[in-house]
This record gives C-alpha cells, sequence and structure tokens, in this order.
C-alpha cells in the first residue's frame, strides 16, 4: 500500500515534469541527440551479433563498447544493454573469462561489492596473470576500505602492467592509509615524467588533485583538476573538482563548470548545491528534480545513491536525522573519505555524536588523513 | 594495447561516485480501466533508438520526421509486449494517436491507445515486457487511474493484477459497511441519541407515570421499532445529503444532533414530545443521517457504486447499533421493574445524557473546543 503511494506521488510529480504531451509543429524539430546513433561502427556490431548471439568475442566486444558509451554519455542503460548481450552467458556459475570481468564490472557499478568479487577471484583463479581483474579488484577493495587487500591487488597489476595508472593505484591506496606525502611525491613524479599523451593521464592526475587536497594543499590541488579537466572531463572528474570549488566557496565557478551538464545526478546534485548558495530561481526545480531520481531510485530497488541522497537531505532539504541514517546506510556498503565525510556532517547536524563514532574509530585504524574531515572529527568541545 | 582495459577501469572507479548516474530505463504506462479501458504509453526515445532504430539519416539527431515514420512499427513493437487481460479474456489495444513529451532525462514518444475487452467484468490484469530482453535494468512504471493503484514492472515481477474497480459489489459492500460500524461505535453523539431513546423502551406511559412493560415481546417490539425508525430516517436524509439533493452547514448539522440528544434525553424526564418511541426515532433521527453524510463525502466516494456504497454504510450503522442493543435490552428487561433502573438509571442516566448533550449544543453552536469527546 505504501509502496502504491509512493510510485503515485512520484508519478504524479513526473507528471507535472512532463507537461502535456504536443506534437512538434514541425517534422524538422530535432527531439532527442544521441551521438550513439551516428556511429556506424556500432551499428555494424549490433547486426553481426544479432546474426549470431552466441559468438562470444563479438558480444563481449559490444558489451565493452556499450560501457564505454555509458560512462561518456553518464547514461545507465548501457549498462543494462550491455548486460542484455551477455545474456546466453550471464547466469552460468562459470562463465568465460571476459564475461565474468564484464559481469564483475557490471555488478560492481550496481554496488554488489560482493558479487563482483566473487567474480574477480573467479577469473583470477583462471588466470593469475589477468591484470584488469587485479586492477578492478583494487578498486573495488579500495571503495570498501579494505587498504592492505587494495595494495596487494594495485602492486600484483603493476607487476603485469607498469604504467602510470599502476602507480595511481598505489598511490591512490598509500594516501588513504598514512601515506599521503609519500604518495603524492611518488604519483607527482610518475605524472611529471609521462608524456602529455600517455593514456590515464587524465584520471592520475584526478588521483592527484584528490591526495593533494587531503593533505590541505589547496592550490596544488586546483592546478591539478584544472590539468585533468583539459583532457577528458568525465562525470567523477567534474564531480570531485565540483566539491573542491563548494569546499572554497565558489559556488557560481560550480555553475559554469557545469552549465549544460544533464547526463549525471551527481552533477546534477552539485548544480543544486551551487544554485541553492547563490540563492538562483533553478535551484528549486533542480532539487525537484533530485527528489524525483532517489525517490525512483528507491522505488526500483537501487541503493547506489545513498551518500549522494544522505548529502542532498542535509544540505538541501534541511534534515539532519534522516541524512544521518541514509549517510550510515551507505557507509555499510563503502568506506571511502566522501562517504565518511557524509557521516560525519550528518552526526555533526543532528547532534548525534555516537553514530559518528564506527567512522572516526575506522579513520583512525586506517590512519587517513583528510584535511576536510579533521574539523568534522574533533571533538565539538574542542571546537573553537 | 593499453586502452580496452584501461577504459574499463576508469569504468569501474568512475562510476562509483558518479553512479547516481542520468536516470535507468523507465517507461510510464498509464491505464484507465473504469468506462472506456484507455492507455497511455510514454516510452523513452533513447530505449526506441536502441530497440528499433530511429535516426534514419544516422546524424545522431532524432527528429520529429524521423520518429513520424516509425510511429507504425512503435505502436506494433510496445503493444505487442504489454498483455492486459480481464476476466478470462486478452485484450486488444487499439492506437489512438501518437504524440511527444518531455520528462527530466529526455524526449519520450507518446502512445495513446484503447483497449477493447472481451470480459466486461472480472479482475483486470497487466503483463509487461518491453525491453527486458534488451535491457534488463528497464522498469515498467505503472499507474492505474481511478483506482489509485500503481506498480514498478521489472523482469523478476512483470506482472500486476488489479481488482476490478468498477465491479467488486461484495468489496464496495465490506469497506463501507465497516466504515459504518466504525463511525456509529465512535459517535457518541449517536450512541447517546439511541441510549436515550432505548432506555425507556422497557417501559410504558400510564398516566403520567412510567411503568415496567410486562413482557419481553412488547419490549423486543418498542426497541425493534425504535431502532428501525431511527435507521430508516437517517438512511434517508444521508441518502438525500450525499446525492446533492439538500445541503446543510456541517456546525448546523452537528449541533442540531446535539439537540436532538438533549430532546430525546429530556423526554425521558418529563415527557413533553407530542409522540411516542418510534416517531421520536425517527422524527429526531432524520438530522444524524446529515452527520453521517459528512463521513462518506471524506471517506470518499466511487462513482459507479454510490448504491452499493450506501447500502454498506447503513447496514454497518444498523450492525453498529444491534450490537448496543443486544447489549442494553436485555439488561435493561431484567432491571424494568427495580428502582435503580427507574430513578438511577433512566432519571439519573437521561439527565446525565441531556447535560452532555447541552454541553454539545452549546460547543458546537459556538463554534468553541471544550468537550473531551
Amino acid at each position: 500500500m505504501h509502496r502504491s503511494l509512493l510510485v503515485l506521488v512520484l508519478l504524479a510529480s513526473a507528471g507535472t515534469v512532463a507537461a502535456e504531451p504536443f506534437v512538434p509543429a514541425d517534422d524538422a524539430v530535432v527531439l532527442e541527440r544521441l551521438p550513439s546513433a551516428a556511429d556506424p561502427e556500432l551499428r555494424a556490431l549490433r547486426e553481426r551479433l544479432e546474426r549470431q548471439p552466441d559468438d562470444l568475442r563479438l558480444a563481449v566486444g559490444l558489451a565493452r563498447r556499450y560501457l564505454e558509451i555509458g560512462r561518456r554519455e553518464g547514461d545507465p542503460r548501457w549498462a543494462g544493454y550491455a548486460q542484455a548481450v551477455l545474456a546466453p552467458w550471464w547466469d552460468r556459475p562459470l562463465p568465460p573469462a571476459d564475461v565474468l570481468l564484464l559481469r564483475a564490472t557490471l555488478r560492481q557499478n550496481r554496488h554488489d561489492f560482493d558479487r563482483a568479487l566473487a567474480d574477480l577471484t573467479l577469473v583470477l583463479r583462471m588466470d593469475p596473470r589477468h591484470a584488469q581483474a587485479w586492477l578492478t579488484r583494487a578498486l573495488i577493495l579500495q571503495v570498501r576500505g579494505d587498504y592492505g587487500a587494495a595494495a596487494e591487488s594495485c602492486l600484483a597489476f603493476q607487476r603485469l602492467r607498469p604504467s602510470l595508472l599502476a602507480t595511481a593505484c598505489i598511490a591512490g591506496v598509500t594516501s588513504l592509509s598514512g601515506g599521503a606525502e609519500p604518495a603524492y611525491r611518488l604519483l607527482a613524479r610518475a605524472v611529471g615524467a609521462a608524456p602529455p599523451t600517455t593514456p590515464d593521464r587524465s584520471w592520475a592526475l584526478t588521483t592527484l588533485a584528490e591526495i593533494a587536497e587531503r593533505l590541505g594543499w589547496t592550490d596544488l590541488a586546483e592546478r591539478h583538476y584544472r590539468d585533468a579537466l583539459a583532457g577528458e572531463r568525465d562525470v567523477y572528474l567534474l564531480a570531485a573538482y565540483a566539491d573542491f570549488l563548494l569546499d572554497a566557496g565558489r559556488p557560481g565557478e560550480v555553475m559554469e563548470l557545469l552549465d549544460g551538464e544533464s547526463r549525471a545526478d551527481a552533477l546534477l546534485l552539485r548544480r543544486a548545491l551551487a544554485a541553492r548558495r547563490l540563492g538562483l530561481p533553478e535551484a528549486a526545480d533542480l532539487v525537484r528534480d533530485l527528489e524525483d531520481r532517489f525517490a525512483a531510485a528507491r522505488l526500483r530497488g537501487e541503493r547506489t545513491h545513498l551518500g549522494a541522497e544522505s548529502r542532498f537531505t542535509l544540505q538541501l532539504l534541511g534534515r539532519p536525522a534522516a541524512a544521518l541514517e541514509l549517510a550510515l546506510e551507505n557507509w555499510r556498503l563503502q568506506r571511502e573519505p566522501i562517504d565518511a565525510r557524509r557521516v560525519l556532517e550528518a552526526a555533526r547536524a543532528a547532534g548525534d555524536a555516537a553514530a559518528a563514532r564506527p567512522v572516526l574509530d575506522q579513520l583512525a585504524a586506517t590512519r587517513l588523513e583528510d584535511a576536510r574531515l579533521e574539523p568534522l572529527a574533533r571533538r565539538p568541545e574542542e571546537q573553537p | 594495447m593499453t586502452r580496452p582495459y584501461v577504459l574499463l577501469a576508469l569504468l569501474v572507479v568512475a562510476l562509483p561516485a558518479a553512479a547516481a548516474a542520468h536516470k535507468p530505463s523507465d517507461s510510464y504506462l498509464t491505464l484507465r480501466l473504469d468506462g472506456e479501458a484507455e492507455g497511455r504509453w510514454d516510452i523513452a526515445l533513447r530505449d526506441l533508438e536502441h530497440a528499433l532504430g530511429l535516426d534514419a539519416d544516422h546524424d545522431g539527431a532524432i527528429t520529429w520526421g524521423e520518429l513520424r515514420a516509425r510511429h507504425e512499427a512503435i505502436a506494433a513493437y510496445a503493444l505487442a509486449r504489454l498483455e492486459v487481460a480481464r476476466g478470462k479474456g486478452v485484450c486488444t489495444a487499439r492506437t489512438l494517436e501518437q504524440l511527444v513529451d518531455r520528462h527530466s532525462d529526455g524526449a519520450y514518444s507518446v502512445l495513446r491507445f484503447a483497449l477493447d475487452c472481451p470480459d466486461d467484468a472480472g479482475p483486470w490484469s497487466v503483463g509487461y515486457r518491453l525491453f527486458f530482453d534488451l535491457d534488463p535494468t528497464h522498469r515498467g512504471l505503472l499507474r492505474i487511474e481511478g483506482a489509485g493503484a500503481a506498480a514498478v514492472l521489472s523482469p523478476e515481477r512483470p506482472t500486476f493484477e488489479l481488482a476490478s474497480p468498477g465491479g467488486d459489489v461484495w468489496r464496495t459492500l465490506r469497506e463501507y459497511g465497516r466504515e459504518g460500524v466504525w463511525h456509529i461505535w465512535t459517535g457518541f453523539d449517536h450512541l447517546l441519541f439511541l441510549l436515550a431513546l432505548l432506555l425507556p423502551a422497557v417501559m410504558r406511559r400510564r398516566g403520567g407515570e412510567w411503568q415496567a412493560v410486562e413482557r419481553l415481546p412488547t419490549a423486543l417490539g418498542e426497541v425493534a421499532r425504535i431502532v428501525t425508525a431511527f435507521t430508516v430516517a437517517h438512511s434517508l436524509t444521508l441518502s438525500v445529503a450525499v446525492l446533492g439533493w439538500v445541503a446543510l452547514p456541517t456546525r448546523w448539522v452537528e449541533a442540531a444532533i446535539a439537540a436532538t440528544v438533549v430532546l430525546a434525553a429530556a423526554n425521558n424526564l418529563r415527557p413533553f414530545l407530542p409522540f411516542r418511541g418510534w416517531l421520536v426515532a425517527f422524527s429526531l433521527g432524520l438530522i444524524h443521517g446529515f452527520g453521517f453524510a459528512g463521513v462518506l463525502v471524506d471517506l470518499g466516494l466511487p462513482g459507479k457504486e454510490l448504491a452499493v456504497a450506501l447500502f454498506g454504510f447503513n447496514a454497518g450503522v444498523e450492525l453498529g447499533q444491534l450490537a448496543l442493543v443486544t447489549a442494553f435490552v436485555p439488561l435493561a428487561f431484567l432491571m424494568r421493574e427495580t428502582w435503580l433502573y427507574r430513578r438511577a438509571v433512566m432519571g439519573a442516566g437521561s439527565f446525565a445524557v441531556a447535560a452532555i448533550a447541552l454541553a454539545w449544543l452549546v460547543e458546537r453552536g459556538l463554534g468553541l473546543g471544550f468537550m473531551p469527546f
């Protein structure tokens, strides 16, 4: 009964966003822009796969293409398309290694971390020299806060593929577990030494910027972010830099940075936060859109948005208790500094110091250095 | 050579934080199932492009012209993956028109269709399988207008069943019957009125005095007349009010109800009303029907089953009253000879009822709020 009500409310509000349907005035009116529709290679691949849906190589190739498009456009339905293409092998307990890896990636997308790690373990058992599996494993373990195992996986990856990417992997993990300065120096040197055309340079720069930000070296962090933006501007980078700007009290630049970005909810959230701080009229629309998105995600049973929803609930809806609940639910699944921050901010706003304890314990145990968390971690009595 | 998995690595890391990405694939299906069965289905152009191909000139932009050219194919594709059934018969869908709408994540094709169903009674069921073979994360957001029902259709739960919104007489009867019983049990003013009427039921007026009735059947007959008269009266006015023929202001009605209780109770102490038992119940009971009408309107009335709802509600009220009657009357009959009954129960009791009702009258008439019940 309550689900019914929720769906109804959701659909009603969707109704307000979607006004009345209409007939466009002219045949030439453009309704939607879909760059992937113009891709002849993609079409060719699809046609070939349609003729032979059981062709593993074709399917894996197409699935990878779909994932790439999904990442570029920030559109999760491509992950669904990829999964569909792998349908002949998806439900097997032991699919071919390539499928396993893609399955792990897709599960990881959905924050189904346990199953993703299980898949990766299978891959590595079949092929201990599967570099990609080591890398993916490292990244998932890092999200889970299991830095020891993550570091091992990064090193395994590096042994197989020494590269800027491997260095970034190691530096990232080390910076979160008490070695932020040495990690920065290591990665800065590697980035400096790498020619500008090195693949993943943007990603390495983003990692470097984050390490600098955690060390409180804001000027350096900004330089690295801007360098990264000169390369590939993916959703993660834009979100990270937007957060940097919001922390620095520069919401106007956030609006500029994210102008026209309609891809990801993560970016929608930052735009809403900036708009609210600037007192812009569009803030109300953005808040409403986000409310719909989060409600829809809950309805579909997705749990990938909890951290963002917590931030939204705290900073845009002004409900600390609800935000704390969301942040704690999120913390059960993910343990990155941003997730810790969600709990600490909400706990502080809700006046619930006890709730913050597990997070503070974890931060102490892993010896995380994060300038943004320090003020939140101090006990209220110690506040200036 | 490092490219392929490098991109995947980026994907892996990028998506956790940005995993609250652009909205996943949803379609919006709204059905109206009472009267003419019709539907409206909003399907994202992105999804249609993936399933059917819309961009005829492959320039990365979908125009209205390109969409129009594929309208038939879209309708055929979508409606083939939707099964609406009523009772034992599967309905056929007939396209009415196709338009466009914008949702928060892009443009959608809007398909309006009519449903022709062989069975005109029975529960409805919806079977949905659009895009599940192409995207297991696709969801159909179903809403059934008029019945206030909604559901999320997925590969794991692709069907939805709805009890017929316009034909389940028994369910309506039960629902409104329940409301009727509840309302009389929580309607202290109605209960006190009934009590005031029942107190003298085991007595008879003889020469200006109350005398105990000799035989049980006489008393029961009197009770039956009173209760029936009350029921008939409030049923009449309830129907009249609900149908909109007479509309009385709520405050006035509430105050008037209190007044009837005062009158009935006072009449027990010193009979002044020019008529007896069941006539009192009838004439004063008329007002109570208007009071119930407000409740029913608040509950919301089903369009097609008004009569059933009314009947159900009245029956519920009657049943509720019966409960009071069966609790009270045997006791009263047994005690009717006693001094306790004549003086204390009837006398002081009626006085107390009158006093409470008077307080209600003041409170409701003046729009105050001091009574605890």
